[in-house]
């Protein structure tokens, strides 16, 4: 078998994503190629048994490359109604279910909104069904220790776990080592969740259920030789700061404040503290970035992240940093809008907010994120362009990329450019350091980074329109127009740095071009693999690589799938004058592989 | 620096545009005064403001200085307070700015105990935006946002900071250079965060409307000058006193001579008498109402950092999680 979907699905109360990830990590570690799909409602603790309650994690595994979390997963493991209900239109029929028998209550079959039971009357009849006692099964076998009922029940995470690792022959040992780390001090926990990993897998080998489910083996991936691990998006964003600092021999100060789906950034920032990176929880959105920005200006490399409703609060600030001409980095986890929206669904609708929602003409560089392991390397580049041009930089990242993991090679810093900036000039007398400070570089129009604390060079900057050579407040309208222009070059003048842009697979003109940003990588490039299509993926958003106009330029058609109302069509049109055929989707899910397909096959048709 | 400096080498030639008459030309003086006699560094202190008539400060002052946006100078503040914290770094700020659009921040600051020396110059009006009312103003304030007179409850901005876990706020009036410079001076020496609110006086705007207790006639019934370890005595020929009522709870001015022994002595560090001496109208308390040091936010931030914002270990080291696999040329 080349790949397989599996889909765990309950109340957001089950422990259904620590589960997702302890099964993903376990894959990780057979060299199996993956991608997963955590999918979890806003409510912490939804109420049991409800449909918008339901917790999901969807995992993609096989020998071949897998790029996104599957269209329709092979097997779901549902422990309530309503988790099956939900995920049960995603399946295809024959796909594989597990049932938690115990939760098929009358209570949460009503709650789920079903009149007769799914197991009953004939729901189920297209797939294979398998229907266990979890809840007892798992109650029974963690009897000795005598945890309280809840408690006990809250292993039956591990117990099913255990089953799913007996399907895919997999060793409980990575998985029983790390319940020992986590759970060092609660003994009596810890051993029970053990006992319900072995119960749930001595359940699968022992059981009728032997006879009735496949067992899979999936080979290693071929993946390229090297030392690899497992990796969500928000680790390799940790990661990629903390080594651009290190690349630019710069502490980082990270400053942000809490919110869906931005958090796990600063969790791990906060335990990297020896890689010379300091975290600030500030007060709220707004002095989060300000104080990223006096990070800055103290010779910090100053970062802040946040989501749609947080980034719209720190716009002013934003635009402060450019018109100081400051570095700084702006990290968007981008969740469903507007307004609160949609907390932990993933969506791409806030791409004009970060190429143009700021007052005034300010312009700033806009990078986005293709897939977790990806977060790595972009933020490493968007430190280097922050330093060089002394400006903010925005990377936006799809929501859902925070907690999905995907095999990542562990990457040899050493091999990476250093990231250089304008060094302070020396000292000076009198009044010329004012000047000192805004003497740019003429290529990238950076200016040297002065600090608060070098002798000899105290010079005052700030949000009012300055002088284009003193940096004093200037009202002249002339020097305006200027400065107005000195900005737009500065960001312009990124794409002479960026690479060409290139062709992810298909030749390199013909009929029809999908071009593609941020996490739908995955989902495009199956689908222009599987149609012959040809596949342009964009991770420089603003300044838009040089050559791109051309490349596309050589298609009849520029089919843009997105996870918004069009935004990057409507980019590509007023930015190289392009017609483009928008293909939104504004669902809070990632796009499927076939719907991508199907869209592609019906465009083509129409060509003829 | 070998030679000392002088109030002239902390003056930019920037031209100054304030308001002629302007209480903020009184300020800039003791503030550079102050640098001097204290022997701080041009090139490690730094200003930092926000918007309105005060926010102006940093360009008139030689030395590092960033004009930023509305209400947000302490948080930018507590950035680069954090980046250096052996800098210097003074918050320039007004009623509006602080109190209003940056309350929060404000508060925040004050809280965390961030080495930051903030100046609130208070005149009970928006300046800039042209004479509206502001969160100081009193109630009835005639203003062109409130024709019939400001309906809202001021805001007590010693009240705000003790309310917020400040551990130093002192008073002081714009002309009044020896007040002024005494607690711009303990200001500076302060290692957490201070607020020191200013009485400003907006001559366009809302002229002399703290008249009543900074007109030199009246200064000395109308002021009570604290010191600590000092009486609270005030009046010609410090012949008033002040003393705690323990039926009333409250504060209340005493002939000294009746009974000396009743007049309370400012102990700084007493938070409860601060609020009191915060709140007293006649006489108006100024100095230093309360200092009481702790340690410093960036103080305990460095602290904890397990490696002092230094890099002791290569980013290198963690690139690996928790478990990692190896695909070796010939199992690929
Ligand atoms: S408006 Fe008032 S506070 Fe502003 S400069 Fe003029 S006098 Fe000073």
């Amino acid at each position: 078998m080349d790949s397989i979907a599996v889909r765990i699905a309950g109340d957001s109360g089950d422990g259904i994503q620590l589960m997702g990830t302890r099964f993903a990590v376990s894959t990780a570690l057979t060299g199996a190629d993956f991608a997963t799909f955590p999918d979890y409602p806003a409510e912490i603790r939804a109420p049991a048994g409800s449909l918008f309650g339901v917790s999901a994690y969807q995992i993609n595994l096989g020998s071949g490359t897998i790029t996104t979390a599957g269209d329709s997963p092979d097997v779901l493991v549902a422990f309530n109604p309503a988790a099956l209900k939900v995920s049960l239109p995603l399946l295809e029929r024959g796909a594989l279910i597990i049932i938690n028998n115990d939760s098929f209550t009358a209570r949460n079959l009503a709650r789920a909104g079903y009149k007769q039971d799914p197991r009953e009357d004939g729901t189920l009849e297209d797939f294979q069904c398998v229907t266990a006692d979890i809840s007892r099964l798992n109650l029974e076998s963690i009897k000795v220790f005598g945890l309280s009922k809840s408690d006990g029940d809250r292993c039956k995470n591990f117990w099913a776990l255990g089953v799913l690792l007996w399907m895919f022959e997999r060793d409980l040992a990575s998985v029983e080592d790390w319940i020992r780390r986590r759970l060092d001090n609660q003994t009596k926990i810890r051993n029970a969740n053990i006992a319900a990993l072995h119960a749930g897998h001595a359940y699968g080998e022992n059981t009728e259920l032997s006879a009735s489910v496949p067992r899979y083996d999936i080979r290693k991936s071929e993946m390229p030789p090297g030392e690899y691990r497992s990796v969500t998006g928000a680790e390799a964003l940790a990661l990629g700061i903390a080594a651009a600092g290190e690349l630019a021999d710069r502490p980082v100060m990270f400053c942000s404040y809490p919110i869906t789906p931005s958090s796990p950034l600063l969790h791990r920032l906060a335990l990297l503290g020896e890689t010379g990176v300091g975290t600030f929880q500030a007060e709220d959105e707004i002095a989060a970035v300000c104080a990223a920005i006096g990070a800055s200006y103290g010779g910090m490399i100053g970062v802040t992240s946040s989501s749609g409703p947080g980034i719209a609060l720190k716009a002013e600030a934003i635009g402060l940093a450019v018109s100081a001409e400051l570095p700084l980095v702006i990290v968007n986890w981008q969740r469903g809008g507007p307004s609160t929206g949609l907390p932990t669904k993933t969506e791409q609708s806030d791409l004009f907010q970060a190429v143009y929602g700021r007052n005034g003409d300010t312009p700033l560089p806009v990078l986005a994120a293709a897939s977790s392991e990806d977060c790595f390397n972009i933020a490493v580049e968007s430190v280097r362009i922050a330093l060089r041009h002394m400006t903010p930089v925005i990377l936006l990242v799809d929501g859902y990329l925070s907690n999905a993991s995907e095999p990542w090679k562990i990457p040899d810093i050493s091999a990476l450019e250093p990231i250089e900036h304008h060094p302070a000039p020396a000292p000076c007398k009198d009044q010329d350091a004012q000047r000192q400070a805004f003497r740019r570089d003429e290529n990238s129009f950076g200016r040297p980074w002065i600090v608060p604390g070098m002798e000899g060079l105290m010079h005052r900057i700030g949000g009012l329109e300055k002088d284009i050579e003193t940096g004093h407040i200037s009202y002249d309208p002339a020097n305006h127009q200027q400065m107005t222009d000195l900005r737009q070059a500065k960001v312009d003048c990124v794409a002479n740095y960026i690479p060409a842009q290139s062709l992810e697979c298909g030749a390199d003109h013909g009929d029809l071009v999908v071009v593609g940003w941020g996490s739908t990588y995955g989902p495009i490039y199956q689908a222009t693999i599987e149609t012959g299509v040809s596949f342009v993926h964009l991770r420089n958003i603003n300044p838009l690589p040089v050559n791109l106009g051309e490349l596309l330029g050589r298609f009849d058609t520029v089919l843009v799938p997105e996870m918004n109302n069009g935004q990057l069509a409507a980019l590509l049109r007023e930015k190289l004058c392009l017609q483009t055929v928008s293909f939104p989707k504004v669902s809070g899910q990632p796009f499927r592989i076939s719907e991508l397909v199907d869209r592609i096959e019906s465009l083509k048709k129409e060509g003829k | 620096m070998s030679t000392e400096l002088t109030a002239k080498d902390f003056t930019t030639t920037q031209e100054v545009r304030w308001c002629p008459g302007c209480g903020d030309y009184a300020i800039l003086k003791s503030v550079t005064r102050a640098l001097a006699d204290a022997g701080a560094s041009p090139e490690s202190t730094a200003f930092i403001s926000g918007i309105g008539c005060a926010a102006r400060f940093p360009y008139y002052v030689e030395s590092y200085g960033f004009h930023t946006i509305h209400g947000r100078a302490p948080a930018i503040a507590t950035g680069l307070k954090l980046a250096n914290p052996e800098l210097d770094v003074w918050v320039v700020s007004g009623d509006g700015d602080a109190l209003s659009i940056g309350g929060n921040h404000l508060m925040h600051a004050l809280r965390r105990n961030v080495g930051l020396k903030i100046l609130l110059f208070n005149n009970e009006i928006y300046g800039l935006t042209k004479g509206q009312y502001s969160p100081t103003s009193r109630v009835g304030t005639v203003s062109p946002s409130s024709p019939a007179g400001s309906v809202d409850m001021p805001v007590s901005p010693g009240q705000f900071a003790l309310g917020s876990g400040a551990r130093f706020f002192a008073r002081a009036v714009d002309a009044d250079k020896e007040g002024l410079s005494e607690v711009l001076q303990g200001a500076h020496a302060f290692a957490g965060a201070s607020l020191t609110e200013i009485f400003q006086n907006c001559i366009v705007y809302n002229k002399d409307v703290f008249a009543s207790f900074t007109d030199r006639k009246d200064a000395s019934k109308m002021q009570l000058r604290l010191k600590h370890g000092e009486p609270m005595l005030f009046g010609d020929n410090a012949k008033k006193g002040i003393r705690f009522n323990k039926d009333t709870f409250a504060l209340e001015v005493i002939e000294v001579k009746s009974s000396p022994e009743d007049v309370l002595v400012h102990d700084e560090t007493n938070e409860v008498v601060a609020r009191l001496l915060i709140d007293l109208q006649e006489p108006v308390a100024l100095g230093i109402l309360f200092r009481k040091p702790a340690q410093s936010f960036e103080c305990a931030f460095y602290g904890l950092h397990p490696s002092e914002m230094k890099r002791s270990r290569s980013v290198a080291e963690f690139l690996r999680g928790a478990s990692s696999w190896t695909v070796s040329p010939e199992n690929s």
